[in-house]
């Protein structure tokens, strides 16, 4: 038997190997995790999360069937194909989670965001704000004479760009939902 | 027609409904209503602890041991932190226990009440699953639902969080046979498609390893008995996890012993060379695998396992096959059988010369002495003087455990307690009496090191007051042995904090607490002392002083692959040399 070869500096002190031996690709998906609706059911669903080191991109929770006490949880998450079965996997074996739906791996789906856009500005700012605004159709629902507070559902993506042209126009403060998502057809 | 009753009653009720007989706990402020309802009734058997987090691991050697599910009861507050460690001994290495926890009334929830905490929530990740009920005429159904959960699927602990005002309100009590079915029903049928798969590669491997685990436990003693039909019917190896030992029988002619970082040579050596390994209900554990880039390079692998969170996790798998072992192994054989009970009998032929010859290496073999105790030595002794007694066997955490894990054969399922994949020291004796309790005409020995030993030794009262005659079998080197082990393998020879300062007189603290104390340091007088042992009618502690100094080998250091093992100190030249940087 061969003693240990080790070179000086090779690795920490650890009673464990932590280089990752699965770096790939990292791919974000979309999860919807239909959940009984009681108290604590969230905590438990960050907890998995929080507790083995994967992201969260994005999180809503509402009830949707109030008779059977279900509510939904959509969750946008990021990591390498393994981590996100395991991420189902973990989902799926909770003692209070009905079923997990992989949007992005289930085929076509529609997923849609609401944000809340506070610009301020004067002038040719104000117009062409106002302008961008309609193009992305976005309702003003607030005004004053030197602000516009603008609705706007759409993708993360849409709501990205929008964002990124209010910014020199005097963006103030974003509010967004985080992520809700059907799949197509039936 | 339900009955009305109070909840305290209506916990000693579903216990009852659910055949429990006997609940290990702790009285406090906030469970005083369900303890005045066990003062009132003569069905359950209350077993008082010195600590709970004795509670928790005899509920766990109880469960072990039974196949039943174990049972704590404590109070709020620190009644539950205590419990926490058990909890996560459980969750690791899937034990079915129910843990009802009392807590502060509702009303008083959130305001910093004595002895509140957030018990639920402070639990979440240690249990499979936890409740708080606010509301009597939830408490029976939850009751029963928490059994289903912590018995089905992978088994675990779990945990009910009971107020005091809920103790005392009223509901109409909900048996056991009445409660709607919970959608939570784990799949135990696996695959067909795969399992013909996997039959198909069993009938061509050249070097297969069956690579067994707690999982075949689990699934209870048809699920051993399948295990042991196959292994003869193909003729194919068996290794097993620590966890698993006991589901192939250690004098079976299959038999590799265990595998791992301190597992056998040829079982790691068959698991590296081999061509299909078929784990069955074990989970590629970082001690298993070591450096997973190497781990079997050469094999396809399939995996049963009845959760799919095991699957894919850290080892890609050829054949995932999601289900129970019992289940899956029925329609193996089957399947197998139907179709000619076919096996490369050539392959296996050159496959077991290979193994035959890594066996003659015999790793386990040590410097014996005719003047100091080996601790290896002590449980040979220990295995030939209790051989074919109804024995069971319990372990704290460190080279003891290991060297037990080597030196004593399993026979069956259900003999073998430790702590596996928490690694909680202290577990050993508490859990050796909840084994005693479950079978109190059995020889139970704790093989124990003396460090761990005193985490818990304060339940060696619970041992007396209940009459449990455990053996407590201290193999004492006055070293935190595997930290030692560690740390002149890997830290330079520094001994930090390592050594056992100031321990008790073990036969005196006996004596104190009412027990039998026997020590023995020359190894001539080792069998008579194991003898007096085994005869004395109640508890003993068994102090055998050990060699200061002794490794545990084979040693596989972490991040290593299974053909770079070390054998003897020998191998570890060059280790201690290697100044600072050293990888583990």
């Amino acid at each position: 038997m061969s003693p240990l070869n080790i070179k000086q500096g090779s690795s920490s002190h650890s009673a464990y190997d932590l280089r990752d031996p699965h770096a790939e690709v990292i791919e974000s998906h979309t999860l919807a995790v239909i959940v009984d609706n009681e108290a604590g059911v969230l905590a438990r669903v960050i907890g998995l999360f929080s507790g083995r080191g994967y992201n969260i991109d994005s999180l809503t929770v509402a009830e949707v069937d109030h008779t059977g006490h279900l509510s939904r949880i959509t969750i946008v998450t990021r990591g390498t194909p393994q981590v996100i079965a395991q991420i189902k996997a973990l989902l799926a074996r909770m003692v209070p989670v009905h079923d997990v739906h992989d949007l992005t791996e289930e085929g076509p789906s529609v997923q849609r965001e609401l944000a809340l856009f506070k610009v301020a500005g004067k002038g040719e700012h104000r117009i062409e704000a106002l302008r961008l605004a309609e193009i992305f159709r976005a309702h003003v629902v607030d005004s004053t004479l030197e602000s516009f507070v603008f609705e706007m559902t759409g993708t993360p993506e849409k709501i990205d760009s929008f964002a990124e042209l209010m910014r020199p126009l005097g963006l103030r403060e974003i509010a967004r939902t985080g992520v809700a998502a059907l799949s197509r057809g039936v | 027609m339900t009955q009305s009753m109070t909840g305290a009653r209506m916990v000693v009720q579903a216990l009852k409904d659910q055949g429990v007989e006997v609940v290990f706990g702790y009285p406090g402020g906030a469970v005083l209503p369900i303890y005045d309802e066990i003062f009132q009734q003569n069905d359950i058997r209350h077993i008082l602890v010195r600590h709970e987090q004795g509670a928790i691991h005899m509920a766990e050697g109880y469960a072990r041991s039974t196949g039943k599910v174990g049972v704590a009861l404590v109070t709020s507050g620190p009644g539950a932190t205590n419990a926490v460690t058990g909890l996560v001994d459980a969750l690791m290495d899937s034990i079915p226990i129910v843990v009802l926890t009392g807590q502060v009334p509702t009303f008083a929830i959130g305001t910093d009440a004595f002895q509140e905490a957030d018990t639920v929530g402070i639990t979440r990740p240690c249990t499979k699953m936890n409740w708080l009920v606010k509301d009597t005429a939830k408490l029976s159904e939850t009751i029963h639902l928490a059994f289903h959960v912590a018995r089905s699927g992978r088994p675990g602990p779990v945990l009910i969080d009971i107020p005091k005002d809920v103790q005392f309100a009223d509901a109409h009590y909900v048996p056991r046979e009445k409660i709607k079915p919970s959608h939570y029903q784990p799949k135990v049928k696996g695959d067909i498609e795969q399992i013909t798969r996997l039959v198909e590669m069993i009938e061509t491997a050249e070097r297969p390893v069956f690579y067994t685990g707690g999982g075949v436990i689990n699934s209870g003693p048809a699920a051993s008995q399948l295990l042991r039909e196959l292994a003869e019917a193909t003729g194919f190896p068996v290794t097993s996890t620590l966890m698993g030992l006991g589901a192939y029988p250690a004098s079976g002619k299959n038999w590799l012993g265990m595998l791992g970082m301190h597992g056998l040579y040829e079982a790691n050596l068959a698991m590296h060379g081999c061509d299909l390994m078929i784990n069955i209900g074990a989970r590629f554990d970082d001690r298993i695998t070591g450096r997973i880039k190497d781990f079997s390079p050469n094999s396809r692998k399939a995996h049963i396992d009845i959760d799919a969170s095991s699957i894919n996790k850290v080892v890609h798998v050829d054949v995932p096959i999601l289900g129970d072992v019992g289940h899956v192994l029925e329609d193996l054989l089957r399947i197998w059988k139907s179709r000619g009970r076919k096996v490369n009998k050539a392959g296996l032929a050159t496959w077991w010369k290979q193994i035959n010859e890594w066996r003659a290496v015999k790793c386990l073999t040590y410097k014996p002495s005719s003047t100091i105790i080996k601790p290896q030595y002590a449980l040979e002794r220990l295995e030939a003087l209790t051989k074919g007694m109804d024995r069971y066997i319990t372990t704290e955490v460190g080279q003891h455990q290991m060297w037990a894990a080597q030196f004593l054969g399993f026979e069956g399922p259900n003999r073998w307690m430790t702590s596996g994949g928490l690694g909680t020291m202290g577990y050993g004796l508490p859990a050796s009496i909840g084994v005693q309790i479950a079978h109190p005409e059995a020889l139970v020995i704790n093989v124990a090191g003396e460090a761990s030993w005193l985490m818990n030794m304060q339940e060696m009262g619970t041992a007396m007051q209940f009459r449990a005659p455990v053996k407590q079998f201290i193999l004492n080197n006055e070293r935190l042995g595997m930290v030692r082990q560690w740390q002149e393998l890997l830290h330079g020879e520094r001994y930090s904090q390592s050594w056992s300062e100031s321990l008790p007189d073990f036969v005196k603290l006996a004596e104190a607490f009412g027990c039998k104390g026997i020590k023995v340091s020359d190894p001539k007088d080792l069998d008579d002392a194991i003898m007096e042992m085994i005869r004395y009618d109640g508890p003993v502690i068994f102090d055998c002083m050990v060699e200061k100094h002794e490794n545990c080998f084979p040693m596989i250091p972490s991040g290593k692959p299974h053909n770079e093992m070390l054998l003897g100190d020998d191998d570890t030249q060059g280790v201690i040399n290697a100044k600072g940087a050293v990888l583990v």
